[in-house]
């Protein structure tokens, strides 16, 4: 079948042809444009695809783990707190869809609470209410259920099954992932028309050559591939630059830290760092696509 | 081999050329001649189809122009050399891969083809000017490249565009020599100019044709020349 992916085709491109290669004269600054283009693109796309991925971790770990836990907020005079306590615990811990329930430990809810008013926070001393972690599993629990329950043997207890703030989240951290995959259909398109506009200064500049070419028997085919072949690989060679350093420069910012949240989860991840590999071979596409279309386009004008 | 019949070419609104026939035989010499202006380059690129005729037919190799995709009148031109007055080289690429460019593009072997090349170049008079450059090149040696390009794929036909516009008379006979020496080999001639001179020295070595173009038509040229 004709449409069939044929590698020795893509081989004998690559390879080319030195003597088709050496008709065409050397162009200089649509050279330079296609490299430059090649590369700002290719490190746009890999700092996209870097916050796109790292916005997919982020809905998901939102999605997922947040929706499995709860808080139980206790707010009750100081001589009751332990009793209230041990009540929701209680409760919980006969409710069904319920996997586990803990009090936080006063050292944790610090922890919570330094990012605000700083360390050395003597929890001790302030009234500030008891948290209890709840896990839940399988459907998970009844939340109007729980609430009634709590209403009527822990009066200080208020349930936060975290729904009203979560959801807001993960439908944000979603819009940004789709808005990292619609850029890199943008920085596509962007490639593609830039390409092309360097392809027709070519083209049009070498005007001259394809009439020498074609009064000596050049078919089209062949004067298209002189054009086609420099600037696809031209492309890969820009955009193989530009994901090397956007991936050293990914490489130096600061690593994941659950202080600096979203911000410093930028990076690749595992087998994800394998994503800006495709961005080359992708890049060199859009070239051959483009340069490909400018220069049938250009040589049937030309006719 | 290269017929025209009631072929009309018109450009800009203009009537150029109107009710041409004409039949290039096999081993044939024609001279096409008229005024400047007159559309002697014009019938010549209807003759290796660089242009569509507006009316008529034209059959190249026993094919009708207007059949041929793009592709076929690129293989067609593989069979016909074209000698330009202006030459038409590569800049970039010394005179001896310019004279080779239409092996480099049919996809032949240079390192075979190497020993035709030099045999050529020797011909021509070019062999201590293949590693120039074609504007290092004099008029003549140009004319002498472009002509040596043109006859490297062994054409049946070679159609020239006043080869000797711009050269002197020394060299214009020495250029005449050699087409008329390819005649002799069994090659098709045409040569569009409007030097009289130059096709009353040819009459002399070779059995000529010259035809005319007059007001549009095509006519037998007289006695005269």
């Amino acid at each position: 079948m004709s449409s069939k992916f044929d590698l020795s085709k893509v081989t004998e491109f690559l390879i080319g042809d030195a003597q088709a290669e050496r008709v065409v004269p050397p162009t200089g600054y649509t050279a330079s444009l296609t490299l430059f283009t090649a590369a700002a693109m290719a490190f746009l796309a890999v700092f996209t695809l870097a916050l796109s991925l790292a916005t997919g971790r982020l809905a998901d770990r939102w999605g997922d783990e947040l929706a499995r836990s709860s808080t139980i907020r206790i707010s009750a005079p100081e001589g009751q707190m332990a009793a209230q306590t041990e009540a929701a615990l209680n409760v919980l811990n006969t409710s069904k869809g319920v996997a586990s329930a803990r009090a936080l430990t006063d050292k944790e809810q610090r922890a919570l609470l330094e990012p605000w008013f700083g360390p050395g926070l003597p929890v001790d001393s302030l009234p500030i209410p008891q948290l209890i972690e709840v896990i839940e599993e399988g459907a998970g629990f009844d939340a109007e259920g729980l609430r009634l329950r709590l209403a009527a043997e822990v009066p200080g207890a208020v349930l936060d099954d975290h729904t009203r703030w979560r959801k807001p989240l993960v439908r944000a951290a979603s819009r940004l992932r789709l808005l990292g995959w619609v850029s890199l259909i943008l920085i596509g398109a962007a490639t593609a028309a830039m390409i092309t506009l360097a392809a027709n200064a070519a083209l049009s500049a070498n005007e001259q050559v394809i009439k020498v070419l074609r009064l000596v028997g050049a078919r089209d085919g062949y004067i298209a591939q002189a054009f086609v072949r420099r600037f696809t690989l031209r492309a890969l060679g820009g955009a193989t630059a530009g994901v090397v350093l956007a991936c050293l420069a990914i490489l130096l910012l600061p690593a994941a830290q659950a202080e600096g949240g979203f911000l410093t989860g930028l990076g690749f991840r595992g087998w994800h760092w394998l994503w800006p590999l495709i961005v080359p071979p992708l890049a060199a596409g859009v070239a051959f696509a483009a340069t490909q279309a400018a220069a049938r386009k250009t040589l049937k004008d030309m006719s | 081999m290269i017929e025209l019949e009631n072929v009309a070419y018109s450009y800009g609104g203009g009537e150029l050329l109107s009710d041409i026939s004409l039949k290039l035989q096999p081993g044939s010499f024609h001279f096409l001649t008229g005024p400047s202006g007159s559309g002697k380059t014009t019938l010549l690129k209807l003759c290796y189809g660089a242009l569509l005729p507006t009316a008529g037919h034209i059959r190249l190799f026993d094919t009708d122009l207007r059949a041929m995709e793009r592709d076929d009148i690129a293989l067609m031109r593989r069979r016909v050399g074209v000698v330009h007055q202006d030459c038409q080289f590569l800049d970039h690429m010394p005179v001896s891969d310019n004279i080779a460019l239409p092996l480099m593009v049919s996809g032949r072997d240079l390192l075979s083809e190497d020993a035709n090349l030099k045999e050529l170049m020797t011909w021509v008079g070019l062999t201590s000017r293949g590693d120039a450059r074609p504007p290092e090149l004099s008029g003549g040696e140009r004319q002498r490249a472009a002509l040596a390009r043109a006859l490297i794929m062994s054409p049946d036909v070679v159609l020239a565009d006043e080869p000797t516009g711009n050269v002197d008379w020394e060299m214009s006979q020495r250029l005449l020599r050699l087409l008329v020496e390819l005649n002799r080999m069994g090659k098709t001639i045409m040569i569009a100019t409007h030097d009289l001179a130059l096709i009353r020295a040819a009459k002399a070595h070779v059995q000529a044709r010259v035809l005319r173009i007059s007001n549009r038509r095509l006519q037998l040229a007289g006695a005269d020349l």
